[in-house]
């Protein structure tokens, strides 16, 4: 089957199960946050809090030499913290439904969707703030910052695509979890969240270009902080990562799907 | 007519061994030192079945006969190894009663999520849910979070909402025997009712006075392969005769 066909049947399936995707993201969004304000407060605070450590500490090492250094910082840390967030609860999402889908015939893929949306509306709260920030710190907004929008659905297209190989990976594996975390973990250094990159020569920094993380970080900063829109390669390299990982994952999935009940 | 559901040849090969609760780390251990094994065996073996409108079947057989696979084939949970299952309609299955409820949500909102995951929609279930909460008799509980709910209340609620929905096929794994005796009444009553309204209903029960009373038709496993499907009569006193002698029929 061709990857539109396969692609268009899925959008059908999806149309179908709309209310099955309202319900499961209602039932995430009261678990994680026990119906709460305080609950959705504390979404916002572990990421502000990040941010204020890492200024402290780091603005003496690189503040000097990166201009609007909190914005630099904020742009690394808000898309880093999207994707690991997303990445984490997609992993468990099929297994912690587990009990569900061995039981009632529901599309698998529903649980890991869902699971994205609360992480999704996390990424928007955290986003609006980042513009409060660079308001304050006078950032000068532009039209072009309706183009962060193009890395924003890479990016959820991409954790969508990481989710569905990571949550067959967790459904298979049990220590997944962990070397997941060691992997996001030296991710995160790679992703030159407090660092600029400008440091290594030329052809190391292309080096840096085959972390989708840093990809994504970077088109935000250029909108953000140097008011450049990146090249149509940088675009086509943005999208080619979403892609790919969407397309392994989607092939994991449509192989796996009927296997993960021999695992619980 | 055509057949509601056409089961034929299914056999499905469960896969078990180490494969479950496994980490990478062990599974590598194991592989390099051969010590790594999947065994697979027939969970269900060549069976085949077919009921038509207003029939209700029951599906007999000592611990794993294959009963539960088998439905989760009718479910389209698992796909069968071999041969096919045909399901002309809306199947609402009622596998485990508790699976799928949230134990922090209310019984409204898990109410919502279960019909919703039998494929109904919202406004559906907009008309449907008075009905249901009626016909649980849970009204006082509507607010409280589903943990703090009894395993009886929760097994009302679960055949509550699949009886109400209107489901063309009915599937029930051992439903019947929780509930006290008034809701128990009331339940059978109810499945009548959906029997009558021309759907079909397949039921697994360890209750052969039950089957008697309810089923027409009969399947028998045990070991996964299919010992007889029939009338329901003729199968059951034979299956009686086999849980005291121990002697499938023809074996002797």
């Amino acid at each position: 089957m061709s990857t539109r066909r396969f692609l268009k049947s899925k959008i059908e399936q999806l149309k179908q199960n709309r209310f099955l995707f309202e319900e499961l993201v209602k039932r995430d969004f009261t678990k994680k946050y026990k119906r709460t304000v305080l609950g959705m407060l504390w979404s916002v605070l572990g990421p502000l809090m990040t941010l204020s450590v890492m200024a402290l500490v780091f603005t003496q090492f690189f503040g000097r030499s990166i201009d609007h250094y909190i914005i630099y910082l904020f742009c690394g840390n808000l898309l880093y913290g999207y994707f690991k967030e997303s990445t984490n609860s997609g992993m468990s999402s099929l297994y912690n439904n587990a009990g569900i889908f061995s039981k009632v015939n529901v599309p698998k893929y529903m649980f890991l969707l869902s699971a994205n949306v609360s992480s999704l509306i996390n990424f928007g709260i955290n986003l609006v703030i980042l513009f409060v920030f660079c308001a304050i710190d006078g950032v000068a907004f532009t039209w072009k910052f309706v183009l962060l929008l193009y890395p924003i659905f890479c990016l959820v297209l991409f954790n969508i695509g990481m989710g569905l190989i990571l949550s067959a990976l967790f459904m298979m594996f049990r220590d997944m979890k962990y070397l997941y975390d060691i992997f996001t973990l030296l991710l995160m250094y790679l992703s030159a969240i407090f660092y600029s990159i400008d440091a290594y020569d030329i052809h190391k920094q292309y080096l840096f270009y085959l972390n989708p993380i840093y990809v994504y970080i970077r088109y935000f900063r250029k909108i953000i902080l140097d008011g450049v829109i990146p090249k149509p390669t940088f675009h086509l390299l943005a999208a080619g990562y979403a892609l790919l990982v969407l397309v392994i994952g989607g092939i994991i999935y449509k192989k796996k799907n009927y296997k993960f009940l021999y695992y619980i | 007519m055509s057949a509601i559901v056409e089961a034929k040849n299914i056999s499905v090969e469960y896969i078990t061994g180490d494969l479950r609760n496994i980490g990478l780390k062990e599974f590598v251990m194991r592989k390099f030192t051969r010590n790594y094994h999947v065994e697979s065996f027939m969970a269900v073996n060549d069976v085949s079945f077919s009921i038509f409108q207003g029939d209700m079947l029951g599906i007999i057989g000592t611990n794993g006969a294959g009963k539960s696979t088998l439905l989760k084939v009718v479910t389209q949970i698992m796909r069968p190894s071999k041969g096919y299952v045909r399901v002309n309609g809306k199947v609402a299955a009622l596998l485990e009663l508790s699976s799928g409820f949230d134990g922090e949500l209310n019984l409204k909102e898990n109410a919502y999520l279960r019909g919703a995951m039998l494929g109904y929609t919202r406004e559906f279930m907009d008309r449907k849910y008075p009905e249901i909460l009626e016909f649980s008799g849970l009204k006082d509980f509507e607010q409280r979070p589903f943990k703090q709910l009894s395993s009886g209340m929760k097994s009302r609620i679960a055949f509550s909402i699949a009886s109400m929905v209107e489901p063309e096929i009915l599937i029930l794994d051992e439903v019947l025997s929780v509930g006290d005796g008034a809701f128990r009444e009331k339940s059978e009553a109810k499945m009548r009712e959906i029997i009558r309204n021309g759907k079909a209903t397949i039921l697994v029960s360890h209750s052969i006075p039950q089957i008697r009373r309810m089923c027409n038709k009969v399947l028998w496993l045990n070991h996964g392969k299919q010992v007889a499907f029939g009338d329901a009569t003729g199968i059951c006193d034979e299956y009686e005769k086999y849980l005291k002698t121990g002697f499938l029929p023809g074996a002797e």
